[in-house]
């Protein structure tokens, strides 16, 4: 293992047994090896049922690998120690809507124990980068979807984060939400912060990665820089994403 | 809890109730005062164990279906942490409601008997959240094994009342019964919490005194370990669960 790896994935199998009689067990993630460098913004794409959010799940706890092994930071990732340092933005999340931003964020950091001076300064600094400073004492039921999303990126920052797990993170947001989440991602990435991340807006992922995944059926196909991948097939993103999971207009 | 407009629903039909009752002297009996204690009591009891089941019951579900479970064990948390968490944060909601309706109790019943017998108050709410602690581990364990939480509570609910009202006469039934099924009726017995222990209403209602201290300690320990031990299968269940929508 690298020094710098902060993500290790080591012949990753995950099955999903099935809940029908007589029906065989679903393979969501086939014998899947990925490493992510410290300091990369990694775009982890596919289509929907590739097995990204089960890869995801299984980073972060919620799924048990049927075999192979993860780590975080070299912590087997079974371990909850191995979630210290990272933060997760889900795809679609409800926060506690009799919370507020302020009352979630104070509770999401009494989890990591941040001692009460540090964790007033860290709610102050996360909801002046998420631009919600203005609407902390506001339940969050009352907010709109693109507010809740930079409530969940604020939760995910809350902690300072080394690695940032986000799922679809601009899923369903208008073109200015989106821009948003956009700009906080980079200013991430300058900060040094390793982020790993789902999406299907592949513009945005050709914008701010590095590096990128491309899962189909549960198998990795190709893993490379967004650069050397565009040189290599002479188009754009889109077109080498298509290219790879075999879509023939 | 006090955002939850359940306690406060329940704890205005007692009041209402008693003082509707409490307002009328039945067939000009002097001892209408205990038969106000009692009803009132059996309130309490009701309300609580509804408010238990009834909030323990949705905990962990409406954690999955609302997702708020992704983020938050996405943080450092175990599983076990995570159904602990639960559990003190019901428990400590219902001690609090209970305080809340021992209080009324108390008051309601100084004004009537001019007495204000703390210690034996103080003793049978002290049981009575010992009980609901063991209700509450229980209906907790439910709700990883049960994906509806109203089949939970459903369940958890008859269990629990049965336990109260029938539990304690199981090794009567069993005395009259022979062979293999007596002594699975007696193995029940043994080994169901005996809920019925911490029911001491009728202490309070005909001021019999204090209960000895021994003996409250050692239900008190009894609770503990039965609470200790279903919270340790809930854990058990829930740390193998896969936790997806």
């Amino acid at each position: 293992m690298y020094v710098n790896t902060v993500v290790e994935i080591h012949d990753l199998r995950v099955e999903y047994p099935s809940r029908e009689l007589r029906q065989r067990s679903k393979l969501a993630v086939d014998g899947l090896n990925l490493q992510v460098q410290a300091g990369e913004v990694f775009g982890f794409l596919g289509p929907n049922g590739a097995g990204k959010t089960t890869t995801m799940n299984v980073l972060l706890g919620f799924v048990g690998a049927t075999a192979g092994s993860a780590s975080i930071f070299g912590v087997d990732v079974r371990q909850p120690i191995a979630r210290q340092r990272i933060g997760y933005l889900p795809e679609l999340t409800y926060y506690y809507k009799f919370l507020n931003t302020e009352e979630l964020l104070r509770f999401y950091a009494r989890i990591f124990h941040i001692p009460r001076a540090e964790r007033e300064r860290r709610i102050d600094e996360v909801l002046k980068l998420v631009e919600l400073e203005g609407a902390r004492k506001r339940l969050i039921k009352t907010y709109s979807k693109g507010m809740q999303q930079r409530v969940g990126l604020a939760q995910a920052l809350i902690n300072d984060p080394d690695l940032l797990i986000l799922d679809e993170p601009t899923s369903g947001l208008d073109p200015l939400g989106r821009m948003k989440v956009r700009q906080i991602i980079q200013r991430l990435k300058e900060q040094g912060k390793t982020v790993f991340f789902s999406s299907h807006e592949l513009g945005e992922v050709e914008t701010v990665c590095d590096r990128v995944g491309i899962l189909h059926e549960g198998k990795l196909r190709v893993e490379g820089r967004v650069i050397d991948l565009l040189q290599q097939y002479q188009c754009n993103l889109e077109n080498v994403f298509l290219n790879i999971v075999g879509y023939k207009p | 809890m006090y955002r939850r407009k359940d306690f406060y629903v329940l704890f205005a039909l007692i009041i209402l109730l008693t003082v509707v009752l409490g307002s009328v002297n039945f067939f000009n009996d002097d001892r209408i005062v205990r038969y106000l204690k009692d009803a009132c009591l059996l309130m309490i009891w009701l309300s609580s164990l509804v408010i238990a089941v009834t909030t323990t019951a949705r905990q962990i579900p409406a954690e999955r279906e609302s997702r708020t479970i992704f983020p938050l064990l996405a943080k450092p948390v175990g599983r076990g942490e995570f159904v602990a968490g639960k559990f003190f944060g019901c428990w400590l909601a219902c001690g609090m409601a209970l305080l809340a309706f021992y209080f009324f109790f108390g008051l309601l019943s100084a004004s009537r008997e001019h007495t204000f017998p703390l210690l034996a108050y103080f003793q049978a709410m002290w049981l009575h959240w010992m009980c609901l602690g063991i209700v509450i581990a229980l209906v907790l364990l439910g709700s990883v094994v049960f994906t509806a939480p109203s089949s939970n509570a459903t369940i958890c609910l008859i269990v629990v009342l049965g336990l109260m009202f029938a539990g304690g006469h199981l090794n009567g039934i069993a005395l009259q019964m022979r062979g293999v099924r007596g002594a699975l009726v007696y193995a029940i017995y043994y080994l169901e919490p005996h809920l019925e222990w911490y029911d001491v209403r009728e202490l309070i209602i005909h001021n019999w005194g204090l209960i000895d201290w021994l003996a409250w300690c050692g239900a008190t320990i009894y609770a503990l370990l039965y609470t200790g031990f279903l919270l340790g299968c809930a854990w058990l269940v829930f740390r193998r669960r896969t936790v997806t929508l």
